[in-house]
């Protein structure tokens, strides 16, 4: 039995309600606890920030497409440890990569950052498997994988049919057979298209081939969602991504979630959750008079409360960008010319892979980065606007502490864009320049862990609510005094004075000290076996796929950990 | 009774069909017949329940023989070696699960040495055309499903991956091409008239190591200037480039299969960097991927594995032990022995005694030498250390890369001869007990 | 300026990798300290002491640091990496990475060089008095950023891969050369006085390549627009000059295509 006491930190935890109290955090045998004896290991968080382990509902951080980035790039790689204020061997494991970090580093970096789980956005099922080899050498995070659905051809022929109820069982049947934990769509429509070469770019364009529509295949996953209950709502990156003009695009993919409430057992509220809305929030007819639709999307999403959204926020890096939205992919070699990596998936999905420069000497990139702000900064409801990179592709998560430093200070978003060589022209097309708004550690505790937890139906583990793990971060910001300099936040941001995993300490000081289990999280459905779906899925194995039927649902053996999130349907 | 053991992995090529049927003898020990395979992958499985197998490491003697040692003093002679050597290298992993290719990755970062695969010798240069052009590529289902024109370059698919036409490419009926064959076109550019060829119709029969300059004519009909070509390129007259280049960019969805025809012709990685190009290129009129035809069933598995441990698929250099490098050329194991740059050498899961130049054979025959291989072979004959381990496909499960990086999960089908360890147990062993003599200061 | 001599004392068992022999590290430091410098051979971390002796004194900055080596130092790569200013004349063969990366300074090699000669170079000088092998002046593997500053010469042959996905800065091989000369370039100029065997300027978007003897394989892609003159190297030819790669995306500049360049001279 082990004993844990946090000590007189300032408690910042939107889920059991504590706005940055003075409080002490009681942790026994890895949970949190109401209290301890007197017997217990003191931490001093005297001066201190507390909150809950950070929680990404949206990063690609393992698994094919992420791989691909990593053997793409050895120019990730090369130099980078000493020019870019790298770590040196501090756990097992040597860490490697700046974009796209290797396992080990993604598992240590996250940790220092006080984070301790990670949704990985992008899993194609047929390719499994590999995510999960890849979460077995990830240390100390917990992860899960959402499978994509949103091309998928059961899915296609279950929604024209209006069979609710095969394609809920199907559903159910992959999220077991892939281990996932709920239903990520992107580009609907759009990637199978981009099999012939072409593309859905409104939610109106018929998929080829398919008699089907976009908005009719997010509406038909959104009510799969709601049938079945699933912890998490549907995850969409919706059609026509990095367009200019295409915040109508967004407004109409948010729109299919009215009239539908959630329905579940997890305390989460929305229907729909728009990943990296930066990317989808752009006005303009091109290049040329692009700029931002932060304002509208924003007074959508402030007004329906059951979508969430997360940011994207470019962070002025070179990076790569990498989505399951193949057709993008093209587009953007087509732009930068650089390499171009592309992998289309039998029956189920695509992507792409584009290595990408954010100059803040260009002006696009310095509207991107203001899109992003704006999208914190216009937010009423903090709980459902979460900060994310879209890693890697607006920038690395590495980055989140910069993220919070510019959404934290007016004067930090003024020095970066006095950086800009187009800082008049970005001004220009964006409402940056005259936002003063200023977050505090309370929103960002939202934007980072309350908020993510709640959407993706896990505050009872990810939280520091009585039963929940006790996965906590504790940095170095005193609450009441903080630094007038946004460095020191971002600095403070980076490296924890502490993280707990389950009750250990797993960094100390910014140093990784210990690297205990991790769990995968995946979603179990209870429910009867649909005998019209096992008919269909293996006449789809023996005519269409090439891996057979049996060896493609990830064996018990190569799921690392497996936590399984329970629910039942009748 | 026999029992029937279905969907199972083939450990020969890089089709990693999974749809083998192997019955086993009562004990399970004995392999009594195999099912839905080429020629090939049937002579491994009968390999596996040889009644020769080696069940205990051999350790070279003064005299030259070979004397039966524990698996328990194997690894502690190999960790201590390992932990001696200025530079090691380990390469191989042509017929190793990837379970086993990520424990590698720990021994070689312990040790701080180099980490090398079969690629090395074969589809690297593929690996450096991808570096700097990318790898706009589907899976086999996608070909299956939708290609009308197949491209084989370089490749004999015939010979080498027996069932790549009939599973993947040419022949199957696949959701938008029910009529097979019959509605595919297949072009074949080979120097020689292939038995693949021989099912093609159109054969380019391409001067040897003039590649690129076919490529780059490609290129130029796409790009609109057709008319500049000269009348031949590599000796392929332009007429027939004409005609060809009209049917890819008419495809619904092209595919093109290179082998090393391409990587092991001048140029190497470039002749792959353009076709990627081409790829590319055909991609504004129409829809084309490529694929690597990648020998061993497994060996796409280490590249994947060490990119995601590491960052680069092969040749690694982790001798600074708190970052990895990577330069083919100067960290490419053939490059290495050449210039007699290590001082230790383990052969896993291939045979580097058959397949490395003889020079390069002599200088790493000055060190130690150890060989990790279910089998004897030329490595194991001039070993210092031969340790026999588990076959994967046979006698150990996993998971291993087909050649369009789907990860397929392989069984086992018999029990391993008593006392044989897996790849990934010994080499865990093997890293644990330099941690230990590490610990002890031994090291 | 000053200079610091090293002169070779033992040999390596293996290879060793001299990144810490540039102006830049020698500056300021006494010869002990400069002796104290690390090299690594394998995974066995050395200092530079363990190989050489030195004499002689470092200047104050780099730019007042010159390092001549002497010695059999074939087996000892990454002379001048990164270097900055300064200069270093080693009088031997040596072997790769001369001058990798390097922004700035002058290098001589009074002998061979091996492959990944000023890879990814910035800017500065280096002369190699005899051959050097492959990679010469080429971008590190998957980087579309190679060597885009400065100026290379070989006075002896080189292989493959001269200038590969260059976008500045000049190359001259004074003899014959390989195969793959520009390959992916995006500006830069390459100079070869000798023969080459083939595969210039394929991909090549933009650049500039001279070739006095003969290209045995040309490529499709180039097309012949011109016979122009022009001064290379200090003297004036008279070239045919082709475009190309036809089959390679193209920019352009104010309205116009730009093409890349081969020279072959009359």
């Amino acid at each position: 039995m082990s004993e844990l006491i946090i000590k007189n930190g300032y408690v910042f935890d939107p889920i059991s309600g504590l706005k940055g109290d003075k409080a002490d955090i009681s942790v026994k045998d890895g949970k949190i606890v109401d209290k301890v004896s007197n017997k217990a290991e003191v931490i001093d968080a005297a001066g201190k920030t507390v909150m809950a382990g950070g929680v990404d509902i949206h990063c690609h951080v393992a698994g094919p497409k992420v791989n691909l980035g990593r053997e793409m790039r050895p120019e990730d790689k090369f130099f980078r440890g000493e020019y870019r204020g790298g770590i040196l061997k501090q756990g097992k494991r040597m860490e490697m990569g700046f974009s796209i970090p290797s396992t080990w580093k993604t598992g240590y970096a996250y940790a220092r950052m006080g984070y301790t789980f990670t949704n990985e956005a992008a899993m194609p099922p047929l390719l499994a498997p590999h995510v999960h080899e890849e979460f077995r050498d990830t240390p100390i995070l917990d992860q899960a994988a959402m499978p994509v659905f949103g091309n998928n051809w059961f899915c296609f022929e279950y929604i024209k049919n209006k069979e609710l109820e095969n394609n809920a069982a199907y559903i159910a049947w992959l999220l077991n057979a892939t281990k996932g934990i709920g239903i990520k769509v992107v580009n609907p429509g759009g990637t199978e298209a981009w099999a012939w070469g072409e593309n859905c770019t409104t939610i109106n364009d018929p998929v080829p081939y398919f008699d089907i529509t976009p908005a009719e295949i997010v509406k038909g996953l959104i009510e799969a969602n709601e049938y079945l209950g699933l912890p998490h709502s549907v995850h969409i990156h919706g059609n026509n991504l990095g367009n200019p003009g295409n915040y109508k695009d967004t407004i109409d993919t948010l729109k299919l979630a009215e009239g539908t409430k959630a329905k579940n057992k997890f305390g989460r509220e929305q229907v729909l959750h728009n990943t990296h809305l930066q990317f989808h929030s752009y006005k303009g007819t091109s290049w040329a008079d692009f700029e931002s639709g932060a304002k509208e999307v924003m007074d959508y999403v402030n007004s329906n409360k059951n979508i969430t959204v997360d940011i994207g926020q470019v962070t002025l890096d070179e990076t790569t960008t990498m989505t399951a939205d193949g057709p993008f992919e093209y587009h953007l070699n087509q732009l930068n010319h650089i390499k171009w990596a592309n992998v289309d998936v039998e029956l189920e999905t695509g992507s792409g892979i584009v290595p990408y420069i954010y100059d803040k000497n260009i002006k696009v990139c310095g509207i991107q980065w203001a899109i992003g702000l704006e999208i914190g900064l216009y937010a009423k409801d903090l709980m459902r606007v979460h900060i994310t990179t879209d890693h890697p592709n607006a920038g690395p998560f590495t980055r989140y502490p910069r993220v919070i430093k510019w959404l934290m200070s007016q004067k930090a978003r003024e020095a970066t864009l006095d950086t800009m060589k187009w800082k008049d022209k970005v001004i220009a097309a964006s409402n940056i320049a005259s936002m003063d708004r200023e977050l505090g550690l309370y929103d960002i505790a939202m934007m980072t862990r309350a908020g993510p937890a709640k959407a993706l139906g896990l505050s009872s583990i990810y939280s520091l609510t009585k039963g929940a793990d006790a996965n906590i971060a504790i940095y170095n910001l005193d609450a009441n005094k903080l630094p007038s300099d946004p460095e020191l936040i971002e600095a403070a941001f980076q490296n924890t004075a502490y993280t707990l995993k389950e009750g250990v300490v797993v960094v100390k000081d910014g140093q990784i000290v210990a690297e205990p289990p991790k769990y995968t999280l995946w979603t179990k459905v209870n429910m009867p076996e649909n005998a019209q779906v096992m008919h269909d899925i293996k006449e789809k194995f023996s005519r269409n796929y090439t891996v057979n039927l049996e060896n493609y649902a990830v064996f018990d053996e190569h799921v690392h950990n497996a936590r399984a999130i329970e629910l039942d349907v009748a | 009774m026999p029992k029937v053991i279905e969907n199972v992995g083939c450990p020969y090529c890089g089709c990693s069909c999974d749809d083998v049927r192997v019955t086993v003898s009562d004990d399970g020990k004995d392999i009594l017949e195999v099912e839905n395979v080429c020629a090939i992958g049937t002579e491994i499985f009968k390999h596996g329940c040889s009644k020769d197998r080696i069940k205990l490491p051999r350790m070279r003697q003064p005299d030259g023989s070979m004397k039966d040692i524990s698996y328990e003093e194997a690894i502690d002679w190999t960790a201590r070696h390992l932990l001696k050597a200025k530079k090691p290298l380990m390469y191989g992993f042509g017929s190793t699960n990837c379970e086993g290719q990520a424990a590698a990755a720990r021994v070689m970062e312990i040790a701080g040495g180099m980490l090398d695969n079969c690629a090395t010798i074969c589809h690297g240069p593929s690996f450096l055309a991808i570096f700097d052009n990318g790898y706009p590529t589907c899976t086999l289902g996608e070909v299956k499903n939708r290609a009308d024109v197949i491209v084989y370059w370089g490749s004999n698919p015939a010979h080498a991956h027996p069932r790549h036409m009939s599973r993947y490419s040419i022949f199957p009926r696949g959701f938008f091409t029910g009529k097979g064959q019959k509605k595919r076109t297949v072009i074949v550019i080979d120097p020689r008239f292939t038995d693949t060829a021989n099912v093609a119709d159109y054969h380019l029969q391409i001067k040897q190591g003039h590649d690129y300059e076919l490529f780059n004519a490609f290129r130029m009909v796409i790009q609109g200037h057709g008319n500049d070509l000269p009348d031949e390129v590599a000796g392929v007259k332009k007429e027939q480039i004409l005609e060809v280049a009209e049917i890819m960019k008419n495809a619904r969805f092209g595919t093109v299969f290179f082998g090393m025809g391409l990587t092991h012709s001048d140029g190497r990685n470039h002749n792959i960097d353009i076709a990627i190009s081409l790829t590319r290129d055909l991609n504004k009129v129409s829809k084309w991927t490529i694929m690597a035809m990648r020998g061993h069933y497994n060996i796409t598995g280490p590249g994947v594995v060490w990119s995601w441990t590491f960052g680069f698929p092969y040749c690694l250099d982790l001798t600074k032990q708190n970052h990895a490098h990577m330069n083919p050329g100067e960290t490419s194991s053939v490059d290495m022995a050449m210039r007699d740059e290590v001082d230790m050498f383990i052969n896993i899961g291939t045979d580097a005694g058959a397949h490395f130049p003889i020079p390069a054979v002599k200088h790493l025959k000055k060190h130690p030498w150890v060989t990790i291989d279910p089998s004897i072979n030329m490595a194991s004959e001039i070993s210092d250390l031969h340790i026999p381990v588990c076959i994967c496909g046979v006698d150990v499960g996993g998971i291993v890369y087909r050649m369009d990086n789907v990860p397929i999960q392989f069984r086992k089908v018999i029990e391993p001869p008593e006392g044989v360890m897996d790849d990934e147990t010994l080499l865990n062993k093997i890293a644990d007990r330099m941690e230990e003599l590490k610990a002890k200061g031994e090291a | 300026m000053e200079t610091v001599t090293m002169t070779l004392t033992s040999q390596p068992e293996l290879f060793l990798e001299c990144y810490n022999v540039t102006p830049d590290q020698f500056a300021g430091k006494s010869l002990a300290e400069i002796a104290a410098l690390p090299a690594h051979e394998g995974k066995i971390q050395w200092k530079l002491g363990d190989f050489f002796k030195f004499d002689g004194k470092a200047g104050e900055t780099a730019a007042d640091t010159k390092i001549v080596v002497n010695g059999d130092v074939r087996r000892m790569k990454r002379f001048g990496q990164k270097m900055s200013a300064g200069e270093i004349v080693i009088n031997n063969d040596t072997d790769m990475y001369i001058g990798g990366w390097m922004t700035g300074g002058k290098i001589t090699v009074k002998g061979n060089a091996d492959s990944f000669l000023g890879i990814a170079m910035e800017g500065g000088e280096i002369l190699i008095e005899g051959d050097a092998q492959n990679h010469v002046g080429s971008a590190y593997r998957g980087d579309w950023r190679g060597m885009s500053g400065g100026l290379i010469r070989v006075k002896g042959k080189a292989g493959n891969d001269i200038g590969t996905a260059m976008t500045g800065g000049t190359i001259i091989i004074e003899g014959d050369a390989f195969i793959h000369v520009l390959t992916h370039a995006e500006g830069g100029t390459v100079i070869i006085k000798g023969d080459v065997e083939g595969r210039v300027g394929g991909q090549m978007v933009k650049g500039d390549a001279y070739i006095f003897g003969n290209i045995l394989y040309p490529l499709p892609g180039f097309k012949k627009i011109a016979t122009v003159e022009k001064e290379v190297d200090g003297a004036t030819y008279t070239f045919d000059q082709f475009i190309g790669d036809l089959g390679e995306r193209k920019t352009k500049k104010k309205g116009e295509i730009i093409y890349g360049n081969i020279y072959l001279k009359k």
